[in-house]
């Protein structure tokens, strides 16, 4: 069986390489470990150690910050994959948050501030 | 580790040293029809027939697929690519000489005679399998946006371009500023974001007309696929034989008719994506 790979959409010439090209790793990985028939074999090796694998590779990716600058963040979205995406509204609610409490404490010291400054006149035209 | 039992085996002894890998598992395969085959580690690889069926099988080290080893060996990259690709070869060339179902990688006997009792225990469960996939291939479809669309800057000129999500603590006494700020960005990305997957369902649809079944497979991790570009579709379809031809020519006309997506076809791929292992068999 010939296995043929190939680009579509360099227009105008399409670009078809007959030739026989090993399979890239990745289309291969994903066939192999996650897919086929599962039997039990003699010898067992733990298949949620395969997956923890599979999705380490996935995401190790030294390059991560440069992937996210174009946009790539897939796995950021999918708790599957992260866990990042179950915290991830932790860090942005908490910088919203001590927004939010330095506004609420501005607030009450001007409060003070005021009864303060009222409280000193009331005093000075009370003497 | 497993201890193997010392019964003797039909055909090759694998000895308390070895074990027997299983590739996958043909029908009607014609002796004769598979050259000579070398398998994973380099052993050659032989055929163990039960009725209709055939298993290829290697005999292998225990040194190297004993249980503890096999746990660190998976997790060795250059082991497990020499490994995978080994197993594939062997599955693609049976595939291409008779129906073939694939094992998933690593499936271990302790001998031969367990091999063979596999394939008259679980006959049905096979034939199931490869009733499915008989005259039928696996064609991926992986589809690459080349150029994000542009997306207009908030007027109030924002960060520099290459400045990214701002990390640090927002500055003193520009709050709502970075709020605001943090919120068009928010914004502007799950714009791009629906628009991909927009993107990405109408091209699969437009596939999927062409093919008997399809199954997703999660984005590539850009490392792996040697891409950095967007990824917005990674799909297998399977096809009738005869459905190839049409199929590739429609992935031909997209590319045409759509110039910012990058089509990657690659196939025929032995079925792995096809094979229900919700049927999967006991031993």
């Amino acid at each position: 069986m010939s296995e043929i790979s190939w680009a579509g959409g360099r227009s105008p010439a399409q670009r078809m390489s007959g030739e026989r090209q090993s399979a890239n790793l990745a289309d291969l990985l994903e066939r192999i470990l996650d897919k086929g028939i599962v039997i039990v074999g003699d010898i067992r090796v733990n298949l949620l150690d395969i997956e923890l694998l599979t999705i380490r590779l996935r995401l190790l990716v030294a390059s991560v910050d440069r992937a996210r600058e174009m946009g790539i963040d897939w796995w950021e979205h999918d708790p599957s994959l992260s866990s990042k995406a179950r915290q991830k509204e932790v860090p942005a609610a908490e910088e919203d948050a001590s927004l939010e409490s330095m506004r609420e404490e501005n607030r009450l010291l001007r409060e003070r501030l005021a009864a303060l400054e009222a409280a000193a006149s009331g005093k000075e035209n009370a003497e | 580790m497993t201890t193997p039992a010392t019964t003797p085996a039909t055909g090759p002894a694998t000895g308390p040293a070895g074990a027997v890998y299983l590739y996958g598992v043909a029908r009607d395969l014609t002796p004769g029809t598979l050259p000579a085959l070398s398998g994973v580690g380099g052993a050659p690889v032989r055929t163990l027939t039960a009725g209709r069926l055939t298993a290829l099988v290697s005999t292998v080290p225990l040194a190297e697929y004993g249980e503890a080893a096999l746990r660190e060996n998976l997790e060795d990259l250059a082991w497990l690519e020499e490994t995978a690709r080994a197993h594939h070869d062997v599955v693609a060339r049976a595939a291409a000489a008779a129906p073939t179902a694939p094992v998933r990688i690593a499936t271990l006997y302790r001998d031969d005679a367990r091999v063979t009792a596999l394939l008259g225990s679980e006959a049905a469960a096979f034939a199931a399998v490869l009733d499915r996939i008989t005259g039928r291939s696996e064609w991926g479809v992986k589809a690459y946006l080349r150029k994000e669309p542009v997306t207009t800057r908030d007027p109030g000129g924002g960060p520099a371009p290459d400045a990214g999500p701002p990390t640090g603590p927002p500055p003193a006494g520009q709050g709502t500023a970075y709020l605001r700020r943090r919120q068009d960005e928010r914004r502007r990305t799950d714009e791009a974001a629906r628009r991909r997957s927009q993107r990405a369902a109408d091209l699969h649809a437009e596939l999927a007309d062409h093919a008997v079944a399809s199954r997703h497979h999660p984005p590539q991790d850009p490392r792996l696929s040697g891409r950095t570009q967007t990824q917005i579709l990674n799909v297998a379809y399977l096809l009738d034989d005869d459905q190839a031809e049409g199929f590739l020519a429609v992935t031909r006309a997209i590319g045409d008719r759509v110039p910012e997506l990058e089509l990657e076809v690659t196939g025929p791929w032995p079925p792995y994506s096809f094979i229900d292992t919700a049927e999967a068999a006991r031993a």
